[in-house]
Formats: structure tokens, sequence, C-alpha cells
């Protein structure tokens, strides 16, 4: 069943020449881990600001085509509606924390959903434990370094509980172990609570392998939609310009000299490893 | 040349952000100082340009101490490029921003011309010639940024953080830019947490953690070093991740280039099938 769908989807920016992205149509389906790359400016935030209403209802602008999320039209439905299905994390959680605790500003989005105070209690406990930021809980999120603040962003929005969490490079600011740790936290929410995951991102090393599915974006219009493996696998993804992991390069590489291991196409350093050394045995 | 003797440095708030950092700089060296978040990256590089000044020890810029001289005079020798462009960019077209030093420094109006046509050219931002900065995307403003100091011809370049929203064709363009300018002799030094484009350049790594230096030396051996890299929260570079996890003795640890680890591996696989 898709959670999201868009339907030849256009949209410009007021006072823009040209539309951010043209004829959109992508489907993501429940429980899926979708990753969204491109080229710069090729219309992934765009996009992504269509899924909880952003676009048109708050960017204003022109847009044409249908998007369904969550069975709902979301360029009509309340933004403060299609907030309870939809957590949008932004790239800067500066930008999104204003609280003077941790816990009042995982608080916030329930406050305004009207919970009542036992099942709000019972919440921001939850996602405080989830994201690994209890013991952080009444410290400002303005003391906090920038890994602390990204978890104190998607607790926020995991707190809310929706059924889809939308994360625009979220963690570009951070060091490559703290990255690494977000990930796989959101990873395990993606498989072990069936949440469905939108993730946008240049660096695929770091995020190709959680990915079941992968759309690549190219001056505003879809280019490849698909399978992770198949569509990185291809010749033409490298040419748009996006950044192939090592492990599937190394892969393709080794495949054109004739070594043939005999598997699918590896997305991570862990799985090349593991080809190769069956590739040795013999 | 740059040179740094025991530099300690705390700021108003009391924080030591520096303790005791010695390091030497050769003229034509490319070097990327790496750590984790809050280890004295930034605050190191701010010392090369005497935007800071050194509670104790000493900074100096082809011999001349920083605190002896202005950070204007010291300009004219070392680029600056910072993390966030906003707190760089403040004209109304990218030509008036690319322009202003060269006014400062006295240049001839021609000079300035035939300066600002050269950068524009090379960062491919021609077409924006008279456009505001500020209408530009994150990663155009780096560019412009760039483009600013680049014009001036500074013998030190320093980048922080240049490769953070540039997409995988511009951090190829970077990559081959700085060895271009390395190749001409200037001297690079870059901040960053990219692992993968160290990988890529292979330039002399420093890495540092609170407020230290904790390694100096080839990229290729620093970012093959597991133990070192995890107190650093740093990861190894995806080709350095098959390498370790592969565990063949007679291959070597340190490989980093994707297009060593194919000669190596092909060369092994093809003596397997052999036997």
């Amino acid at each position: 069943m898709a959670v999201i769908e868009t339907k030849s989807l256009t949209y410009t920016y007021p006072g823009a020449a040209k539309p951010s992205i043209s004829d959109v149509s992508m489907k993501v389906e429940k429980g899926e881990f979708v990753l969204i790359t491109g080229p710069s400016g090729c219309g992934k935030t765009t996009l992504c600001r269509t899924f909880n209403g952003l676009i048109p209802q708050f960017y204003q602008g022109e847009l044409k085509g249908e998007i369904t999320v969550a069975d709902l039209d979301a360029a009509k439905h309340p933004t403060y509606e299609m907030a309870k299905h939809v957590g949008l994390v932004f790239q800067n959680p500066e930008n999104q924390l204003f609280a003077l605790s941790v816990e009042k500003d995982v608080a916030f989005g329930l406050e305004n959903l009207g919970f009542d105070r036992q099942e709000m209690r019972k919440r921001v406990d939850w996602a405080l434990n989830l994201a690994g930021i209890y013991d952080l809980r009444e410290r400002s999120p303005h003391e906090m370094s920038g890994g602390q603040q990204q978890r104190v962003a998607i607790a926020s929005v995991l707190a809310m509980q929706p059924e889809i969490i939308v994360l625009d490079e979220p963690t570009s600011f951070l060091d490559p172990l703290s990255a690494q740790k977000i990930f796989e936290v959101i990873h395990d929410f993606n498989k072990k609570l069936g949440l469905t995951v939108v993730l946008v991102e240049h660096r695929l090393d770091l995020t190709a392998k959680y990915a079941d599915h992968i759309i690549i974006m190219d001056q505003g219009t879809i280019r490849f939609d698909g399978a992770t493996r198949e569509v990185l696998s291809k010749e033409e993804t490298r040419l748009i310009g996006v950044g192939i992991p090592k492990a599937t390069l190394l892969y393709e590489m080794l495949k054109k000299e004739g070594v043939n291991l005999n598997s699918v196409t590896p997305l991570s350093s862990e799985e090349l490893a593991k080809m190769l050394k069956e590739a040795m045995k013999f | 040349m740059l040179t740094v003797e025991d530099v300690h440095f705390s700021y108003q708030s009391g924080v030591e952000a520096l303790k005791g950092v010695s390091l030497i700089v050769k003229n034509g060296e490319f070097v990327a100082i790496m750590g984790q978040n809050g280890a004295g990256k930034t605050t190191l590089v701010k010392h090369f340009n005497g935007l800071l000044k050194p509670t104790r020890g000493k900074v100096r810029v082809d011999d001349v101490e920083t605190t002896k001289t202005s950070v204007a005079s010291l300009a004219r020798n070392v680029g600056f490029v910072f993390q966030n462009p906003d707190h760089q960019l403040f004209s109304e077209t990218v030509e008036e921003e690319i322009a202003f030093a060269l006014k400062n420094f006295g240049y001839a109006p021609e000079v300035i011309e035939n300066r600002i046509t050269w950068a524009l050219n090379l960062l491919g931002l021609t077409q924006y010639r008279k456009t505001s900065p500020f209408m530009l995307s994150g990663g155009e403003r780096k560019r412009v940024a760039l483009a600013s100091v680049l014009a001036w011809d500074p013998k030190i370049l320093i980048l922080d953080e240049p490769t953070i929203g540039q997409d995988h064709q511009q951090k190829e363009n970077l990559r081959q830019f700085i060895m271009q300018m390395q190749s001409q002799g200037r001297t690079i030094v870059i901040v960053t947490h990219d692992v993968e484009f160290v990988a890529e350049c292979n330039p002399r790594v420093v890495l540092m953690r609170e407020g230290k230096i904790v390694a100096d030396g080839e990229g290729k051996d620093i970012l093959t070093d597991p133990a070192l890299l995890e107190v650093s929260s740093i990861v190894l570079p995806q080709i350095a991740q098959i390498f370790t996890q592969l565990q063949v003795p007679s291959l070597p640890k340190n490989v980093i280039d994707i297009y060593e680890a194919k000669t190596l591996l092909l060369r092994l696989l093809q003596r397997r099938q052999r036997l």
C-alpha cells in the first residue's frame, strides 16, 4: 500500500522563472526505507516539502498535479493535521529547536495536538529513550553539541508517532561516527516499528545499505526509481554525478576485469568483504 | 611556511580550545586537519591568518609572528574561506564581492577586471557576475566565497569544511582545483570530516582531539588505523573498511585508494585461481 503518492507533480516557487520539480510521479510503500538523492539543486528538498503540505500551504507558489499522503490530499489538508502522519527533520537542527529544555521541545508537538498529560509524559519518555538522550532531558538544546541537537530533533518528531518520517540531510554537520549512529537508530525504527522512512542524502557511502528503494533526481525530474542495488549498478547513475558507494564501484570495476563474484551488487564494505572472502576460499 | 610552536588558546568563556599544539606546514604542502566536533580544528586554523592570537606560544607565517602584524597584511599571503559562506559574503553582486579585497589591496582597475573574470571562470560562476550572492544556492555561495579569496592569489589557502552541502561532481571539481593549486606551489590547508574526500586526495593528515594533535602523517596511514579513528569519532573510508575486514595477511592494511585496491585484489584473486 502506498503511503506517499505523487502524480505529475509540478511546482514553481513564487517569482521563479521555471518549476523546481516537474512532472514527478512516485510512490513510497508502507514500511519502506527510501533514499532520495541527486545533484545539488535537483529538487529533492522541494519534493520533501510537498509531503507534509509545507508546499504549497506555507511556501505558496504554483502546484500542479496530485499529492496523496496517508490517504489525505497534502496540498489541501491543513499542515498541522498532516503533522500527525508525517514528521519532517530539517537539515539544520537549530531551525527546529526552540524550547528551554529538551523535554519541552519533545513535548511541544504533542501539546499542540492536545494530548493529555499522562499520555504526553509516556510518549516523551519513550522518544527520549529511543533517541538515547533521556539523561539530557533537562538540558537546554542550545547548549548541546550538534549530534545531541540532531537527536533531539529526531526525538521530537518520533514522539508524535508519525507513520512516515522524512529526513533532509539530517547529519551534514556531524562527525562521521555520530552520523553513522543516527542512521543506525533510524534504520532500527524502520525495521522494528515499521516506520516508513524517506531520507534525502548525498553521502551514499554512509546510507545506501539501509535503503530498499532509491529515487534519483536530476534537474527537477526523476531519472531513476527502483531497487537500490539495481539503480546503483547502472552506469547511467554514475554519469549523472551521483556518488556511488566505493564498495559498489570497486565491485563493478572488478567485474569489468572479469572477476565473477557470483552475487548481487554490494552496497556496503561488509557485503563486498564477505563476497571477496568467499571468492578467495577456492 | 606556517610554524606553530606550542600554542595554547583559551576563549573568553575560559574554555581551553588548544592545549599545546606544534606544527610546521611547508610551502606547497596539502594538509587536511581532521577530528571530532569541538577538537579545536577551526580554532587552530584561525591562528594561521591572525584572526585569533595565541594565549601562549607562537604562530609564524613566513617568519613573521602573527602577534606582530595585522590580519590585513597577513591576508595578502593567507586566504581564509569560512565554513559558512554567509559569514563572509556581504556585497550586492558577485562581481563586487570579488572586487572588494582587490580594491583594498590597491590593484589597478584593469588588473581587478582581469582577476574577477579569471576567478569567475575558474569556479563556473561567470553567469552570476551581476547576481546577488544571496540569490544563489548554498553550494554556489560557497564557490563565490572561494572565488573572492582566490582572486588575490594568496600563497596559503585555508578552507574550513569545503565539502559540506556539495554533491559528488562539485567535490570532484574541488579536488581537481586543489591539485592544480598545489602543482603551482600553493599551500592548502583544509579542515574536514569528509573521510571519503580525504581518501580520494590522500593529503598529509593532522588528527586533533581535545585541543591537541594526536597523529600526523600520510592520509593512507592515518585513515587506516581503526583505534585512532574511533577515539576521534571518524569512521574508516570504505576501501579501508574492506581491507580491514578481509584479514588477508598478504594484503597491505593501509589502502584507501580504489584503483590501488582494484590492482591488489585482482592480483590476489588471479593467483588463487591459478592454484
